[in-house]
């Protein structure tokens, strides 16, 4: 043998599954929901998306060519899917400079300080949503009427979305059976016909990218089953104790982000629990948070807080939660 | 039905090219290297010196302690050296050089291939035949067959499980085993049962293997007790755990072994191999060997005798291919990567396989994303990524508490994970240091 030869342990073959082809697979997802996006905001889900994307690359690209002092790894398209959710979650009417400052926090804080992919325990994208949140209130809660404002970005025509109407009307008195004139019905819900944030509308095109994930095992049933289920449940309690005063259970599913939360955000890799057990735990915290916010906190939807919460749980629960391994029950003798 | 092991494992492409090819004997070689660590256990200890002559099949090594086996010529020639080489674990250790001069048999030995069905030797008889043969374990472990042959004070056994089950990918020297011996192998089933005490045999096999699966099912109908059972194709099938799981639905405990749960797993090998031992008074001079690869010319199966060097092998498959990049005795999954082609064929060697350059470096490893493949692909139920850290931080108590120990080095996190991560070097990292603090604890 006049040649080398590899000599490595075992196993010799590997699986066809890389990390980029895992991200660029949520992105594929994501795209039924972006085009339904263009479709209802026109121009402004463009630029929003666009500008959040190339930010985002771009202080990931910096941060660890500068910074970090290390080879970037901006191929691998986690930055892209970051960018693509921190723009999912933002109103399509938003000036560019405030996405420019959510995607610096996203990447920056949320992603590049504990150290890049991996390493985070907050999903970047809802940091630097929540922080926009907080930061540009104002901002950040009009959103362009869909279909009319299709040709308008910062100009637009703004509505409030149904949470918001619901929110607003319940605590002003007035009963669910007259708000629910005021709000688009459940097949426009379900479409995505209504104000909103760029990627959230869409439930329909959110659960059809899902689908992909699920068949091409990007993820796993777990966390968004326990989410819808439990969301379900108690909004459906309490609709059954009082439908005056709650909106039903139909309309908490379909409504605001949870589709995008409980599909997407939730069930990132790095900042969700590494069993299934601790997946349910994790879901049902993440439900329970949701409607907790949603009826009885000041804001009128809390999908992002929740899901900020839980994952502060994740080492709690990865720690606690183990899978059942082979061979406990039965010990020795 | 088709049964299958409940949690974890992978299906890797199965690539056995060689599924086909009949069993052609190989030709002698001019030299064999016989090393005395074939086996789990002690090494054996030498009875012939340089320039002694040996017959096929005479003893030329005793089994040095319980744990251990014996040791025969495979060839007819001279002893030309007992010295250290290099075997397929990468380390020099104590072997028997003989140069071939004929094929003359031992006295006793039936050389025929006439079919012995005729039952005749008692349970003793059984166990002490399979010592002297030097029969191990040959679905790779190696570890000696006698002792699994007797159920330990305490303990029973009710079921015997024959595993032909071959989830490697691209080994097939079961598979054709299986096929052209099924007869020999009912009846060395019907000696273990014999010796067992056990009414009831029960014999996995993936149903990627369909001709074997009839095959002996027919054959099954004439001896009594035994029971083809076609599995799913899942690696790892064959782990014995996961065997007796799917078979008989039995969880063996953390840290036991099959008996425990009131069962004994051999390979189909090896109950061809007491078969040839007790009916033949052969001992394991030789064994199948799958000799495959995607650009190999002809992948094939050889009869071969043990202490001949991989490179005639891989000659009389079509030659080494210009572009190989790694030579693997075993299969893919769990197979040891080898330093050369002069390495002889153990007892344990059922294939050889090259892979292309192209194929033969790792992936690039990159941060760990948690996805959590490894944790839902693991057999045992362990957490592969946590255990590769803390085996990286030398954490030895976390790598102890969460079961390291447990780990059968599949290999199906290694193969799933995204990142490339060198899971299951790390884990066995930690598993070697674990096994030394508790041999520490004790003393």
């Amino acid at each position: 043998m006049d040649k080398l030869i590899t000599v490595s342990p075992s196993p010799h073959v590997y699986g066809d599954d890389t990390v980029k082809k895992l991200m660029y697979g949520v992105v594929y997802a994501l795209l039924p929901a972006l085009l339904i996006s263009v479709y209802f905001f026109g121009i402004g889900a463009l630029i929003v998306t666009t500008i959040s994307i190339v930010s985002c690359v771009a202080f990931e690209y910096l941060i660890q060519k500068y910074l970090m002092k290390s080879e970037p790894s901006i191929s691998d398209g986690s930055a892209l899917v970051t960018g693509l959710l921190l723009a999912f979650n933002l109103p399509t009417n938003l000036p560019w400079w405030i996405i420019v400052i959510g995607a610096l926090v996203a990447i920056g804080v949320g992603k590049m300080t504990f150290g890049g992919l991996g390493n985070n325990p907050f999903n970047p994208a809802l940091v630097g949503r929540v922080f926009l949140f907080i930061s540009f209130p104002v901002q950040m809660t009009s959103w362009p009427e869909p279909i009319v404002s299709r040709l308008q970005y910062t100009d637009a025509v703004t509505g409030a979305t149904p949470l918001a109407v619901v929110k607003e009307g319940l605590s002003a008195g007035v009963p669910m059976s007259r708000l629910l004139e005021q709000i688009p019905g459940y097949m426009e819900l379900f479409i995505g016909y209504l104000p909103g944030c760029t990627g959230e509308i869409s439930a329909l095109a959110l659960l059809a990218g899902g689908l992909y994930m699920l068949t091409r095992k990007i993820i796993t049933w777990h966390i968004p089953a326990s989410i819808f289920l439990s969301v379900f449940i108690f909004t459906g309690i309490l609709w059954l104790i009082n439908p005056y005063d709650n909106a039903d259970p139909l309309f908490h599913l379909l409504s605001g982000g949870l589709v995008l939360g409980a599909v997407y955000m939730a069930t990132d890799y790095v900042t969700s629990p590494m069993t299934p057990k601790g997946m349910w735990i994790f879901g049902i915290g993440i439900g329970v948070i949701t409607v907790a916010i949603r009826i009885y906190g000041a804001y009128p939807e809390g999908v992002s807080f929740a899901i900020l919460i839980m994952n502060a749980f994740v080492p709690l629960i990865n720690k606690y939660v183990k899978p059942k391994r082979f061979g406990e029950e039965v010990k020795n003798g | 039905m088709i049964q299958t092991f409940p949690r974890g494992g992978i299906h890797p492409p199965e690539d056995k090219f060689s599924a086909g090819s009949p069993i052609k004997v190989l030709p002698l070689p001019k030299t064999v290297n016989i090393p005395l660590s074939q086996h789990i256990g002690a090494p054996s200890e030498p009875l012939v010196k340089k320039g002694d002559k040996v017959k096929t099949g005479q003893w030329i090594a005793k089994c040095k302690s319980f744990v251990s086996a014996n040791v025969h010529s495979s060839v007819t020639g001279t002893v030309t050296k007992v010295d250290k080489l290099m075997d397929s674990s990468g380390y020099k250790r104590m072997a028997i050089s003989i140069s071939t001069e004929e094929d003359q048999w031992e006295e006793g030995i039936d050389t025929s291939d006439t079919l012995n069905r005729n039952i005749v030797a008692t349970a003793d008889e059984i166990i002490q035949k399979t010592l002297d043969a030097g029969i191990v374990g040959l679905g790779g472990a190696t570890f000696p067959s006698h002792i699994k042959l007797s159920v330990p004070k305490g303990k029973t056994a009710d079921v015997l499980i024959i595993n032909g089950a071959e989830c490697e990918p691209c080994l097939t020297s079961d598979h054709r085993l299986m096929l052209e011996k099924g007869e020999e192998l009912m009846v060395g089933i019907q000696l273990i049962m014999k010796k067992l005490n056990v009414k009831k045999a029960l014999i996995g096999i993936e149903k990627n293997k369909p001709d074997a699966i009839n095959h002996l099912s027919s054959l099954a109908k004439g001896f009594g007790g035994t029971e083809v059972r076609p599995l799913k194709v899942k690696y790892p099938q064959g782990g014995e755990k996961q065997l007796i799981k799917a078979l008989i639905n039995r969880e063996v405990p953390s840290g036991g072994l099959p008996v425990d749960v009131g069962t004994v797993v051999h390979n189909v090998g090896t109950a061809y191999a007491i078969y040839e031992a007790v009916q033949k008074n052969k001992p394991l001079i030789e064994r199948v060997v799958t000799v495959t690869g995607k650009d190999l010319q002809t992948p094939s199966n050889f009869m071969v005798r043990i202490g001949t060097p991989v490179s005639e092998l891989i000659e009389a498959a079509g030659g080494l291919p210009e572009d190989t990049g790694k030579i693997i005795n075993g299969g893919p999954m769990m197979g040891k990567a080898l330093i050369n082609t002069d390495i002889p064929v153990t007892k344990g060697t059922s294939g050889i396989l090259l892979i292309p350059s192209a194929e033969a470096k790792r992936k690039p490893v990159v941060n760990c994303i948690r996805c959590t493949k490894c944790i839902s692909v693991c057999p045992m139920g362990l957490e592969p990524y946590l255990l590769q850290q803390a085996s990286e931080y030398k954490k030895w108590d976390i790598v102890e508490e969460e079961r390291a120990l447990d780990c059968m080095e599949c290999g199906s996190c290694s193969y799933i994970c995204p990142s490339g991560r060198p899971l299951l070097d790390y884990i066995r990292l930690g598993k070697s240091t674990v096994s030394k603090i508790i041999r520490s604890r004790k003393q």
